[in-house]
């Protein structure tokens, strides 16, 4: 008994001596400011004790003050919608990089721009350099009764207004003019709505484009989204990326493959919008895990699925099926048992998905955007689709790792005879546009000519991929992938379109299993078959 | 009555029977590890498997101390006296009950075989598995020593598996072999209680008891 209690004593001695590796790093959570943390009430201001009648009127009440702000506003990506790729020098932005979602916002602009930070960008002869007409609102409402109508060229509403949505139900509905005056007054920092109100709308609706982005963020569960959720971190989306000079940080077409940087807070460049930054490089207490994080990025394990705040996103759009009407001639609407519109006359047939497993792809930091105004010859794969925003990178990349994304699919118009993308002239109150006159010939036409683009007068339909990155809805650890989710043997495993590494518990060699095994059945056999042979000599022995 | 000699000592059997649970949790968490099942978990299994080599490492250190100070080392040393003999009672003697031809004493508790077997065990089956091991378990670090270039994991891992089931094979062998004895637990009890009683003197054909 007495051994017994030493040799359990010994060997739990021997457990405790392992080697620890892991190095932490601190991590501030935010918490909570229980005042109020500006040190400016604005509805005490005098300037803003008046009745707004525009959108306007308000910014320049805004920048008699902070006068500067217009003018950095100008020089940003909110504003101008136009971005230069830092890695293929490329000429992008809403104007330019293709998209299989509504296509481009040339020509369809009264639509498209009530997402831009400003007001009035009504046609192609927008003044990008009138500080009057930065919307300072959009961001900065505090009572979340701000909102840009939707057909308004980034106007609100400034007087209450009966209207049709396109896809709705049928019948008008009353839409309210937000109260200007009030909002001025209770301005501040913009929180999770104040993006969010473009940002998870992209597409043209709720969760429509990014499938990590989606209205359930406004206010979501700590599974949700760990950072955001107000029993987890109750950060904003400002947090991370944070604003310099009303200049946001983050993404451009192609995130950060690797944030080489490393943590950067308290403050630094004030650039958080990488883990990194936060996190640092060695984020696990166990090494192994650190170890990956050279070649997987931290998306990959901590975003479980994306869209899981319970609102679908699109993973397919056809656009080459619009235009059926029904039986009384009117375009046809259906929508499915969940409610989601799976066939719109103006918009071709869709597919919805909740709680999707992202794909995964090498990624190195270089995004090949096409532009509408591209070639695609040469572009397509074996089976004729094209890839919008091909990723770059493979094993052997030292800036590569691998990376979450939603693929959408889709079928988009092309000009068959130029071998370009188009511009679909979709949106506007005339005898052209798709969604009023249901015909394609028109709406590409009135597009490209308003584009200025050559157009053959020829079209058809092409297959086309896009990349999304998966970044947010960052789920807390405990809910993190499963290591054997990747090291499985599984035909299904998440990483087994990424066949350029060995993979342990994945990959294995046949040879190697079939020597193995048969060595175990030698030994295994070899002791049945010898000890058969005693049992049965040993009996004839007894019989004697 | 038969007579007893006291032939492994208190920490030889504590080393046998920790080292024994520990390449058992190894084998089941190892091979878990290569993907041939799902038991634990990937992780777990990866844990156990890694804090297991380190308790093995650090029981061997012990027990080479030990093999050192009591001069026990010297049971391992190869001899091809007798070899034949001990063959020839494998494959023939041990089915015609004839007497086993190695006497175990203090001094020499290992047959001839046996030595050989734990000479191999030792020389090439040990360096293969712990040698592969422990570049499996660092590599996250290859890169800081200039490794990365000239290994590779694919090769790392196909060396750790190959000598993972040549263990694998040797333990069932092994197992097989303890059943040898006079009795079918003899040399099990033996290794329980240290203590190996001895075969009486029966002549050729009586019976065994």
């Amino acid at each position: 008994m007495k051994f017994i209690k030493h040799a359990l004593a010994a060997i739990a001695a021997l457990a405790i001596i392992t080697p620890a590796l892991a190095s932490t790093t601190p991590l501030n959570p935010k918490t909570a400011p229980q005042l109020e943390r500006s040190t400016a009430d604005h509805s005490k201001f005098k300037e803003l004790q008046q009745t707004f009648t525009s959108g306007p009127e308000v910014t320049k009440a805004c920048l008699a003050c902070h006068n500067t702000a217009g003018h950095q506003v100008m020089k940003s990506i909110h504003w101008t919608w136009e971005a230069n790729s830092p890695t293929t020098g490329k000429k992008l932005g809403k104007k330019w990089a293709a998209n299989n979602f509504c296509g481009s916002i040339i020509s369809n602009e009264t639509r498209c721009t009530s997402c831009h930070a400003g007001y009035g960008w009504k046609d192609k002869d927008y003044d990008f350099t009138d500080q009057n007409n930065v919307d300072c609102l959009a961001c900065h409402d505090t009572t979340g009764t701000y909102k840009k109508f939707g057909t308004d060229a980034g106007h609100p509403l400034y007087a209450d207004r009966e209207f049709e949505p396109m896809e709705g139900p049928p019948g008008k509905k009353q839409f309210k003019a937000p109260d200007l005056s009030k909002i001025a007054q209770h301005v501040g920092q913009p929180g999770r709505g104040n993006c969010g109100a473009c940002h998870f709308n992209g597409g043209g609706g709720d969760a429509v484009k990014h499938g990590d982005l989606d209205s359930s963020l406004k206010n979501p569960s700590r599974e949700l989204d760990v950072h955001m959720a107000k029993d987890g971190a109750n950060m904003v989306c400002s947090d991370c990326h944070t604003f310099n000079a009303h200049q946001p940080s983050g993404s451009r077409y192609a995130a950060t493959s690797k944030d080489k940087h490393g943590l950067d807070l308290p403050k630094d460049d004030h650039n958080h919008a990488t883990c990194e930054s936060c996190h640092g490089f060695t984020p696990h207490k166990e090494a192994k895990i650190n170890n990956h994080t050279n070649k997987v990025a931290c998306q990959t394990c901590h975003i479980p699925e994306f869209a899981r705040g319970g609102i679908a996103t699109k993973t397919l759009w056809d656009w080459s099926t619009a235009g059926k009407m029904d039986a009384n001639g009117k375009p046809l609407f259906i929508k499915d048992d969940h409610g989601h519109l799976k066939y719109s006359a103006a918009k071709g047939d869709f597919a919805y998905g909740e709680n999707v497993r992202p794909e995964y792809k090498w990624y190195n930091g270089v995004v090949h955007q096409i532009a509408i105004t591209d070639k695609l010859d040469g572009l397509l794969d074996a089976k004729g689709v094209l890839e919008l925003n091909r990723v770059e990178g493979s094993a052997k990349d030292p800036n590569a790792r691998i990376w979450p994304f939603k693929v959408m699919h889709g079928k988009q118009p092309y000009d068959t005879g130029n071998n370009t993308l188009v511009v679909n002239h979709v949106y506007g109150d005339d005898d052209t546009s798709l969604w009023k006159n249901y015909d394609y010939n028109k709406s590409i036409k009135a597009g490209m000519e308003y584009a200025g683009l050559p157009y053959s007068g020829q079209f058809g339909f092409i297959e086309t991929r896009m990349n999304w990155f998966i970044t947010h809805m960052v789920a807390p650890k405990e809910k993190a992938v499963p290591c054997q989710e990747c090291h499985t043997r599984a035909a299904d495993g998440r990483l087994a379109a990424i066949t350029d590494i060995y993979l342990p518990g994945r990959d294995t060699k046949g040879w190697l299993d079939l020597l193995g095994g048969l060595m175990i059945a030698g030994a295994i056999g070899g002791g049945v078959l010898h000890g058969g042979i005693r049992i049965a000599t040993r009996r004839k022995e007894k019989a004697k | 009555m038969s007579n007893r000699i006291y032939i492994y000592k208190r920490y030889e059997r504590f080393w046998h029977w920790s080292q024994a649970l520990l390449i058992i949790t190894m084998m089941i968490t190892g091979f878990e590890v290569h993907g041939s099942y799902l038991l634990l978990g990937f992780k777990k299994a990866v844990q156990l498997h890694t804090l297991a080599a380190w308790t093995l490492l650090t029981l061997w250190a012990f027990t080479i101390f030990w093999q050192f100070t009591t001069g026990e080392w010297r049971q391992y040393l190869p001899s091809l006296k007798n070899v034949g003999a001990m063959i020839k009672y494998y494959t023939i003697g041990i089915f015609t009950n004839s007497p086993h031809p190695f006497r175990k004493t203090v001094v020499q508790k290992h047959n001839p075989l046996q030595r050989l077997a734990y000479l191999a065990l030792l020389a090439f089956i040990s360096p293969l598995i712990w040698g592969s091991g422990l570049f499996y378990l660092f590599y996250g670090d290859w890169a800081r020593f200039g490794l990365d270039q000239s290994l590779s994991l694919e090769a790392i891992a196909t060396l750790h598996v190959l000598g993972a089931y040549m263990i694998t094979a040797f333990f069932f062998i092994h197992v097989y072999l303890t059943t040898t004895g006079h009795t079918v637990f003899a040399h099990i009890k033996a290794m329980i209680t240290g203590w190996e009683e001895e075969e009486h003197e029966t002549p050729k054909g009586s019976k065994a008891h």
